[in-house]
């Protein structure tokens, strides 16, 4: 049975020989040109004159393109039009592309690129929150609001009340392949190899700019070197770009960003500031909360307002809290347009009301676990926390109307409590920090209730093809792409245990969009539960059949014919599934059939910030350690014990890596991951010289992580859970934990910025010392 | 100009037409041997890592800001001579078994600098791997990998560069680089015959390493122009030590220093563990770094502060002086024309040495400041004080008016403490992406507190704290 097996990445074999192919080493035709954007060098301006004649004077370049050049659309914008491939006019961030060179070569294109002269008019740069509210500045006309009770009676009325300010930088992907494509020009079509989390977005966009319906265009994505979200809309520019000079020049277009440009151009996770009010009662217990967000969006729309509204559903994490108010602004700044990243803003809401009970804690007097605790959402083994007022609310329903009905914190974090040692840990810490002056350590366990569907409802479907072919052998196409995360081996697990054979008797194809259509993103953690579901369907049909033709001939019922271990059982015949299949095709059954999902359940009104807009939540706990240096700043995790919720688990091997890949990264984004622009609004860490990610001696030297054995409640594939995103916001224990040490050194409130670099933490210990 | 290597066991003669080209470019465009990755193009994310052996053995370097001519003589092996389908090597089976790979972008990078560690032995895996990012992993797989396959036996073909240096060189002109109309370039043997040719060529290039210089290439776009490649002056990279000093040649590279003074001097070397990456300290050279003049360089602090004496040499001339003396002002040295650097001298122990290097990233980053303190204590009072930082001005630069005020003062904590804000008087920091100007200011004080808590024998350093 192939559910289950902890087998390796569908192309594991091919990464480690080198012979997995990327888009840059996808052989090209012969006379394949190369491209490169010219890049706005200011952050907002009008553009007053443009001189291109010594970048199309320079060696190897055949062609150079502005906006007024594009023969259609000039836009690659995801939700609305508001994207132009080349800027028109007016540039909105330093890093906007300008013109298009075409070139013979790579190289040539990028050194062309840098030979344009732009004068620009300044127009006022809106860089910062501060400016963009001073300005106005923002998307969707006023904030967003949601409420539920009273909050601000709540906390009036509150024994205790903190409240606060907490920012947390963006995040660059820093996916190791950066963003590329390649466009050949067909006969009256084109096809494109797209490095994308979005093929079918990239068949749009792509169509629109050559002015073709979508079945013109076939998008194909093998594989990515990576996604994290960067890949979600941040590539569609570049397919775009091939594709326009491919129709342009009639020759193969491909383009890759440099990793400078490709940090200069391509948005980031938001930057996030909450500005937070909390009142808690006598017991601890969260009586209201007020919560502002404020997110810098940059200079379009992409995909901030589901961003935004994801941080808003992500504001309560575990914790049932009867009376909230959440406004979230959507802030327009001359930046690159924030975008998707791994959590989509549910990091940075989580972290908001995590901040809270970290300050309650502090001015309570309460152990922070101890303070979780009483504020958990309802078990859902029973209604074991006791009613709280108001009466009319049960401590199970979320602030947007949801029930939760499958909490498991509880016993999950008392489990982790257990196997992690916290309890003697803590103590042992305390000991530890009462006899070092220097060095400080701290420790920290915080929980995650993240929530799986996308909350636009309508993408929440999925689409396969499974094509058996007459020897047995098994070829698949599914909507999901694969980034790393494994989506294909699950999905060809799927499959294998569909016909009863072995994994390698399946083959999944690359994602094509000609093969199936109007897929959704592979985002939001729903690869396995939308295109698995898929699968198992389409795989069910041709089984079905089969079923049906050998129950014919052995008189038996087709719910009796069996798929096992690579045999067909159908009464008193036996046969191999390859002979069964054989048998089929001879009595001309169809052996393909396509397969759909649509994700049952869903309601959701984002305006009113009302309904159920997820289909089940994924559960995690971790307890980190660390040390930092009270001289100067410095700081690393010590150890991680982290207890996850990936439901029956179809791969715990793929399962624990996404575990220990996304807190590994999680905890970068808290720590040494620091975006900085300068005053003019230039992104001064554009490369990892200046942009450090973890490297291998930052992940905790020991890491026990384990899955909780459990199922899904809901009936999901094979009743696993989705797991991609939810181990990230695992990692914010790691900041809990650092603040927790800093806390060691004094004892005013020392409220630890995001990232926690040496710098912060160093701020942050004066600040707890009343220096 | 024609080079001669090994790659992946084959002898391999190239005609070269661009001194510019780099390895990773050459691999992938020419040869189609994708295998190696580029991910950043600045030699700080491994993903082109490739392996190469000449007579001081096989290591792991960044093909990425390694140009072609750095191979004449020399053996390359790449992702597709590490091992193939049909005979895997250890560390990719084990990184198979392990699910060392998510997306795989950087796995055959990774592959290579830990079948290189494999064949040297190496046991510390994060060390073998401080120059390889991997963004999907969190590295914990990758590790398991790597300890899974360390008792496995080296593949015979990992052994097969052993000896190149029976490849048969043709004779390397100083003519151009791509024919007569090109650059002039040189390959000498010598120091003697880079000091002819560079009176001559003063404005060339010295490509010793070359881990700055390629950035010229790949990141600013341009030419290399006239060029030395220094790599065969064996003459300029031997260590010798006596009783009282060690003289370390300006070829040698970072990695064979650290090897070198892992015992006499073990704080300096912790310090050059820290040295960006394996591949990059593979590469790099004490000389390179001291001429580049950064001042954020991570070897002239620990060198300033060890009282190191620079020897330069001109055609037959040489002369000598204090390192702190040759730094002038920002990336503005006290080098003539045609002048380059020989050698370094510093002394042989230095037991008071202690080097503080601070970044956002312990490996693989640059320093946001680096402190470097050398007290010498008699009958308990400091008799000479050598402090230096980097990243503090425009130059690394001694802190005269704090060594100063410790001379003739009880070496504690209190004397430490009470002449740390003299710091003020000799640096005034700027603010950058690495770090706030007062940041830098409170963290170089607060390392006076730490020097004098270390000399007392108090754990300082969070990577002494085991969980």
């Amino acid at each position: 049975m192939s559910i289950g097996a902890p087998l390796p990445h569908e192309s594991a074999a091919l990464h480690v020989l080198g012979t997995a192919r990327y888009i840059d080493d996808i052989p090209t035709p012969a006379g394949t040109l190369h491209l490169a954007f010219g890049l706005s060098t200011v952050a907002h301006g009008t553009i007053a004159a443009m001189d291109l004649a010594a970048v199309r004077a320079a060696p190897g370049v055949v062609a150079v393109l502005t906006a007024a050049d594009l023969p259609h659309a000039n836009d690659v914008g995801p939700a609305v039009a508001d994207e132009p491939l080349l800027a028109t006019g007016i540039v909105h961030y330093a890093g906007q592309p300008v013109f298009l060179v075409v070139a013979t070569s790579h190289l040539a294109a990028r050194k062309a690129a840098r030979l344009g002269q732009i004068d620009y008019l300044p127009l006022p740069a809106i860089l910062t929150i501060d400016q963009a509210l001073a300005a106005g500045s923002r998307y969707e006309g006023g904030p967003v609001v949601w409420a539920r009770g009273d909050a601000g009676a709540a906390i009036a009325g509150a024994a205790h009340v903190v409240e606060g300010v907490f920012e947390t930088g963006g995040q660059e992907h820093f996916y190791l392949e950066g963003q590329a494509a390649l466009a050949v020009p067909g006969e009256d079509a084109m096809v494109v190899h797209a490095s994308s989390q979005h093929p079918t977005e990239v068949q749009h966009k792509v169509a629109a700019a050559l002015g073709c319906p979508f079945h013109a265009v076939r998008v194909e994505v093998r594989r990515m070197g990576g996604g994290f979200g960067g890949k979600e809309s941040q590539g569609n520019a570049l397919a775009v770009a091939a594709a326009v000079a491919a129709r342009a020049t009639g020759r193969a277009c491909k383009m890759r960003y440099d990793r400078d440009d490709d940090m200069l151009i391509t948005g980031k996770r938001h930057d996030f500031r909450v500005r937070y009010r909390a009142g808690f009662d006598a017991d601890g217990r969260l009586c209201g909360v007020e919560f502002t967000h404020f997110m810098r969006c940059g200079w379009s729309q992409d995909l901030s307002l589901p961003v935004a509204d994801r941080a808003m559903l992500h504001a309560d994490n575990a914790y049932f809290i009867p009376a909230m108010r959440i406004e979230s602004h959507r802030l327009r700044t001359h930046t690159q347009s924030a975008t998707a990243f791994r959590g989509f803003g549910g990091p940075q809401g989580m972290i908001g009301i995590e901040r809270v009970l970290e300050h309650g804690a502090q001015v309570l007097g309460i152990d922070p676990l101890d303070l979780r605790r009483r504020n958990f959402y309802a078990e859902a083994g029973g209604l074991s926390a006791p009613p709280r007022p108001p009466e009319d609310i049960l401590p199970r329903q979320t602030h947007y109307g949801q029930e939760v009905t499958d909490f498991e914190l509880g016993a999950m974090v008392t489990e982790l409590e257990k196997s992690a040692d916290f309890v003697a840990r803590r103590a042992e810490i305390g000991r530890w920090n009462s006899k070092n002056r220097t060095l400080k350590r701290g420790i920290a366990l915080t929980p995650v209730k993240f929530g799986i569907s996308f909350t636009l409802t309508h993408l929440n479907q999925a689409g396969a093809l499974v094509q058996v072919y007459a020897d047995g052998s098994v070829g698949l196409s599914h909507g999901g792409t694969e980034m790393g995360q494994g989506l294909h081996r699950k999905v060809g697990q799927v499959a294998a245990a569909a016909f009863g054979i072995g994994i390698e008797a399946v083959r999944v194809e690359a994602t094509d969009t000609a093969k199936v259509p109007n897929t959704s993103a592979t985002a939001a953690s729903s690869g396995t539960d939308l295109n698995g579901m898929a699968v198992k369907a389409a795989c069910d049909t041709i089984r079905g059949r089969i079923a049906a033709h050998l129950a014919e001939a052995a008189g038996v019922k087709p719910q009796e014919v069996h798929f096992e271990g690579g045999r067909v059982f159908a009464g008193a015949r036996e046969m191999g599934f390859a002979e069964a299949v054989a048998s089929a095709y001879l009595a001309r059954i169809s052996l393909s059939a396509a397969g759909f999902y649509a994700t049952p359940a869903l309601e959701w009104d984002r305006k009113a910030g009302r309904g159920r807009p997820f289909y089940y939540f994924a559960y995690g706990a971790a307890v980190s350690e660390v040390v930092i240096d009270t001289l100067t700043g410095e700081n690393r995790i010590l150890r991680a014990d982290i207890l996850h919720d990936a439901g029956a688990s179809l791969n715990p091997a793929l399962d624990i890596g996404q575990i220990e890949g996304g807190y590994v990264q999680g905890a970068g984004w808290l720590t040494t991951e620091e975006l900085v622009w300068n005053d003019e609004g230039r992104l001064l860490t554009h490369a990892p010289s200046t942009y450090k990610i973890p490297a291998s001696s930052d992940r905790p030297r020991i890491f026990n992580v384990a899955l909780w054995p459990g199922r899904n409640r809901e009936a999901t594939i094979h009743r696993s859970k989705a797991v991609g995103e939810p181990p990230l916001m695992l990692a914010i224990s790691v900041h809990q934990a650092l603040g927790a040490a800093v806390a060691a050194c004094g004892p005013n409130w020392p409220g630890l910025a995001a990232p926690a670099t040496p710098e912060a933490v160093l701020a942050a210990v004066a600040r707890a010392r009343g220096a | 100009m024609q080079i001669t290597f090994l790659l992946n066991g084959e002898t391999t003669t190239v005609a070269l037409t661009d001194a510019s080209l780099t390895v990773l470019d050459w691999l992938r465009e020419e040869r189609g041997l994708t295998g190696s990755k580029e991910a950043c193009r600045e030699g700080d994310c491994g993903a082109c890592t490739v392996m190469l052996t000449d007579a001081s053995g096989s290591r792991a370097i960044n093909a990425c800001i390694t140009l072609l001519p750095q191979l004449h003589g020399r053996a390359l092996r790449t992702i597709e001579g590490i091992g193939t389908a049909a005979a895997p090597h250890p560390v990719q089976q084990a990184l198979i078994d392990h699910h060392g790979s998510q997306c795989g972008f950087c796995t055959p990078g990774i592959a290579v600098a830990l079948a290189a560690a494999h064949l040297n032995g190496e046991a510390d895996h994060d060390a073998a791997l401080a120059g390889n990012l991997c963004r999907c992993t969190g590295y914990a797989p990758i590790i398991r990998a790597a300890e899974a396959a360390a008792g496995a036996l080296v593949p015979e073909w990992m052994q097969a560069d052993a000896a190149p240096a029976s490849l048969a060189l043709a004779a390397i002109s100083s003519g151009g680089i791509g024919g007569a109309d090109s650059p002039p370039a040189l390959l000498p043997e010598s120091a003697d015959d880079l000091a002819v040719w560079y009176l001559a060529h003063p404005d060339a290039a010295l490509v010793a390493g070359g881990t700055d210089l390629g950035l010229t290439i790949t990141k600013a776009l341009k030419p290399l122009g006239e060029a030395a490649f220094l790599h065969r002056c064996a003459d300029l990279q031997t260590i010798t030590e006596t009783a009282e000093e060690i003289r370390i040649g300006a070829g040698v590279s970072i990695a064979a220093l650290l090897r070198a003074l892992a015992g006499p001097q073990p704080s300096f070397a912790a310090l050059l563990a820290r040295f960006a990456s394996p591949q990059i300290r593979a590469m790099a050279t004490l000389g390179g770094n001291i001429a580049n003049g950064s001042p954020i360089a991570d070897t002239p602090p620990a060198l300033i502060a060890l009282g190191a004496r620079l020897h330069l040499r001109r055609g037959d001339g040489r002369r000598e002086m204090a390192l702190e003396d040759f730094y002038l002002d920002y990336r503005k040295q006290d080098r003539a024309p045609g002048e380059f650097i020989e050698a370094v001298t510093i002394p042989a122990r230095a037991p008071n040495l202690r080097v503080y290097k601070l970044s956002k990233r312990f490996d693989q980053d640059i320093s946001a400041l680096c402190g470097a303190f050398n007290v010498t204590v008699q009958r308990g009072r400091i008799t000479a004080a050598r402090i230096a930082f980097g990243g503090m001005a425009a130059v690394p630069k001694r802190a005269r008016a704090l060594e100063a005020a410790l001379i003739g003062q009880v070496c504690d904590e209190a004397t430490l403490a009470a002449c740390a804000p003299l710091l003020a008087q000799d640096f005034t920091p700027i603010s950058d992406f690495r770090g706030a100007a007062a940041y830098r200011m409170q963290a170089a004080q607060n390392l006076c507190l730490r020097y004098a808590r270390d000399l007392a024998g108090e754990a300082v350093s969070v990577l002494e704290v085991a969980p």
